[in-house]
């Protein structure tokens, strides 16, 4: 099988770099009038072909790796390091992405997935697929040679084959890693195909603002995935840890969030050049910007530039990915000063007080977010440089310089819908702005005795009370101007066609998914702000515990009922089992576990939580007391982390009602056996 | 006016002093600054928030940091000494010194710059943007205007 793989990688390898070189051939000849012995159409053709063939034959090396973790084929120097006999099955599939070069191949099959789809779905524009295709055919050349001759999968183990694998991290057992590592993977590569198309479409000078429609879908998926994949890696970070946080701004959660911040930036910024035909060059750029970023955040992790918890060992692969950032950065620069007359700008901002200035400021807002990150995680680097000492750059920072441009990005996000396009009148402003700016100063106001206490800024080196109080005020601001627009928008169909407002409500939003589904994103985003907020009031207690002693945390008591070891094939596990008491009525049971596994040697925290819409009462077994051999059990108050994960729900809900097509409003009407007048709404606009 | 609001907000603030009289206690102070620092087992984490079994240095440091408070030190001079013993990396964050400066003022200096651009870009636009000439107040466009209105009103 490893023979196989290795076979099936130089295969894909080849038919890849036929996909780029025929293709690229193909079209100089197209665009020249050039020909040669076979015309320019059948050559593209074979091309097209060659990169859907690469699809299986990337997948039969996936295939035969994850054959290998089943097997037991430990004569397979990577399934030797990242698996064992006793791993679960599904952490056997899970070891594909578990170490560097199988993440490697795993990123390669799912960009050769990827351009499956789109060369199959080449008849939406045949020439400008043909650009695309070829320019992710030059991106799949890079990974596969990477997973042929740098990080190869399939390398042998030298001498006598061991009995049983190292078996895999501890840290990655855990369900969530299971689906994690692909969906982030299915994001970082999902934004090689905007990408490639807006390259494609800039070499080629294609007339129109087709290509954004084109890859719309494209771009609102992969940002889908990737929202999805970070999430995901939070509530793994919460669950498995056991630090009792979900963010620590580690350099690979920092490379995740920076493509997502200028890919959010793109998805608003687009509408801009799809309506007034504006921010052209800038929607380039920032597509660039974005899938360069995604390169720069794995570089950043693979090469040992930046320490991290997450990083992969350090090896010469960052050379790799900086010859190729080079190269990807040289040719959108020299696309892009050859055809920079074709983006002109069709019109100009005629207001500050608009919908495209909101844009506009959205996504300064979101660069200058990008940025931040992005300077913080590589300030360790640069000062090493200058001064030549490191320094870390963690936490402390993010929260002092990255969460008050957050906290401006929620009000933007609140007052972009309540201003109209080319300009609004300062009578609309007052209209709009009454009702969620009293809600603001409501919430503002009653958080107060709750203890959100935003003096303490003042006469603390605490910062948390006061952006609390910020965050939940504009939660309040932004959550009222959605409602308003959902409420004004069904009143005038309850007028118009008899139903209930809810249900008014629910056609308004098919009638125009894309703008309604934004809102929803819009509302699951301030759910994630809540959730944040709630940080700020996060309380912990440690205590060692023996038998029936108990202690206190926020309106909880926690008694040690019992503590034990227990050990299976894959791992050895001591345990505390607690109950939880809220006055003297028993809550919940929880058992926080600390698991050893054999075949590394590595310990594992697994977390209780008894999670609330209040609070989580979170709790980790810390280890056991040396002296009495008790356990030490460390717990946290962490209130409203719930509505983050809500929150999650409702943008992925969002995102999907975005991605379903307008019902015309005369469907509707039919569906609902209800004739509209002649003057009735007109049929879903084009979106906003 | 400005007097009254003075005179206003005085007693406010004497209020929210004897409010937060105190909050700086030794258990606040051990909680702040276990966050200002990492662990330096090569976790990467807060040094209050390393929970590795069997770490062989949170809680060695957690223990100097309670001696430290204890003996009196300020929370510079704990920082201090906490640098010059584990190196300029068991600060979570850079202070506010030299080149170090530059980690806190480029991100909010280049947002500032950015904003003030696009409100000077956006003037700019404005004011060579051709006014709209007046429209004529006739029946049929206040017509047309109405019907628009109408068909666009969601």
């Amino acid at each position: 099988m490893p023979a196989f793989g290795s076979f099936a990688l130089l295969v894909a390898l080849a038919l890849s770099g036929y996909n780029l070189l025929a293709g690229a051939v193909a079209l100089r000849q197209l665009a020249t009038g050039g020909r040669g012995w076979v015309s320019p159409e059948k050559l593209a053709e074979t091309a097209r072909r060659a990169g859907i063939a690469s699809f299986f034959a990337t997948a039969c090396a996936a295939f035969a790796l994850v054959w290998a973790a089943f097997t037991n084929d430990f004569s397979v120097a990577y399934i030797l390091e990242h698996s064992n006999r006793a791993l679960p099955w599904p952490y056997k599939f899970a070891a594909l992405w578990s170490g560097q070069e199988g993440s490697l191949l795993l990123w390669a099959f799912l960009l050769s997935a990827y351009g499956f789809v789109l060369r199959v779905r080449h008849k939406v524009d045949v020439k400008l697929t043909a650009y695309a295709s070829t320019i992710l055919a030059g991106i799949q050349v890079f990974f596969l040679l990477l997973v042929n001759v740098a990080a190869t999968p399939f390398s042998l183990v030298t001498g006598a084959v061991p009995p049983d694998g190292n078996g895999l991290n501890p840290l990655l057992q855990y369900p969530e890693m299971v689906i994690h590592p692909p969906m982030l993977y299915l994001g970082y590569v999902g934004f090689s195909v905007p990408f490639a198309f807006a390259l494609g479409a800039l070499m080629m000078r294609y007339p129109g603002e087709k290509w954004i429609h084109i890859t719309r879908r494209w771009t609102m998926v992969t940002w889908l995935f990737l929202t999805v994949g970070i999430f995901l890696g939070m509530h793994w970070a919460y669950s498995v840890l056991g630090w009792g946080g979900y963010w620590g701004w580690d350099p690979v959660e920092n490379a995740s969030l920076m493509p997502w911040l200028t890919g959010t930036a793109f998805l608003h910024s687009v509408m801009m050049q799809e309506k007034r035909g504006m921010m052209k060059s800038w929607n380039v750029w920032l597509i660039f910007s974005t899938f360069m970023l995604a390169i720069l955040g794995t570089l950043l992790t693979r090469s040992g530039l930046v320490s991290s918890v997450h990083a992969f060992a350090q090896s010469a692969i960052g050379t790799w990915f900086w010859v190729f950032l080079v190269i990807v950065l040289a040719v959108c620069l020299f696309t892009y000063i050859l055809n920079r007359d074709h983006l002109k700008t069709e019109h100009k901002l005629e207001s500050l007080v608009s919908r495209e200035s909101s844009f506009l400021f959205n996504n300064l807002v979101l660069l200058a977010a990008c940025f931040t990150v992005l300077w913080g995680t590589l300030f360790p680097v640069l000062s090493e440089y200058v001064q030549g000492n490191r320094v870390t750059v963690s936490a402390p920072f993010y929260n002092r310089v990255a969460v008050p441009i957050g906290v401006f990005l929620l009000f933007l996000t609140g007052i972009g819908p309540l201003l109209a396009w080319r300009s609004t009148s300062w009578r609309s402003i007052r209209k709009n702005f009454v009702v969620p700016g009293i809600a603001a100063v409501v919430v503002a106001i009653a958080v107060i005795p709750l203890g959100v206490h935003p003096w303490t800024i003042f006469t603390t080196d605490e910062q948390g009370g006061f952006y609390a109080w910020i965050t939940f005020a504009m939660a309040a601001f932004v959550a009222t101007a959605i409602f308003a627009e959902f409420w004004n928008g069904g009143k005038v169909i309850r007028q118009k066609s008899g139903q209930n407002l809810l249900a008014s409500m629910v056609q308004l939003t098919r009638r125009n998914t894309r703008r309604y589904g934004g809102y929803i994103v819009h509302f699951g985003i301030v759910l994630i702000f809540i959730g944040i907020g709630g940080q700020a009031f996060n309380q912990s207690h440690e205590q060692t515990m023996n038998y029936k002693q108990s202690f206190m945390l926020g309106p909880y008591r926690l008694e040690c009922l019992d503590y034990s070891q227990d050990s299976n094939a894959n791992y050895d596990t001591e345990f505390a089992l607690l109950n939880v008491y809220r006055g003297d009525r028993l809550v919940t049971k929880l058992s926080p576990e600390l698991r050893v596994y054999p075949a590394s040697g590595q310990p594992s925290t697994i977390v209780a939580n008894h999670s609330t819409l209040a609070w989580d009462l979170y709790v980790i077994y810390a280890g056991k007391d040396p002296a009495t051999g008790q356990p030490v059990i460390k717990a946290f108050l962490n209130p409203l982390v719930a509505w983050i994960w809500i929150g999650l729900i409702v943008t992925i809900l969002g995102t999907g009602v975005a991605l379903l097509p307008n019902l015309s409003a005369a469907v509707a009407a039919q569906r609902h056996r209800v004739t509209l007048p002649a003057e009735a709404v007109p049929a879903g606009r084009a979106g906003d | 006016m400005h007097r009254l609001i003075r005179f206003a907000l005085l007693p406010l603030l004497a209020v929210l002093g004897v409010i937060t009289l105190g909050s700086a206690d030794t258990e606040a102070r051990y909680n702040d600054l276990g966050h200002k620092m990492m662990c330096v087992c090569g976790c990467n984490e807060i040094l209050l928030e390393c929970n590795h079994v069997g770490c062989p240095d949170s809680n060695r440091m957690l223990g100097e940091l309670r001696a430290a408070i204890a003996s009196g030190d300020g929370n510079d001079a704990v920082l201090a000494a906490f640098q010059e013993k584990y190196g300029p990396t068991v600060l979570a964050a850079p202070l506010l010194t030299k080149f170090n400066i530059l980690a806190w003022v480029v991100p909010p200096g280049l947002l500032l710059l950015g904003l003030a651009g696009t409100f000077a870009l956006v003037r700019k636009w404005r004011l060579r943007t051709a006014p709209m000439p007046a429209v004529a107040d006739d029946p049929a466009s206040n017509e047309l205007r109405e019907r628009i209105r109408r068909e666009t009103e969601l």
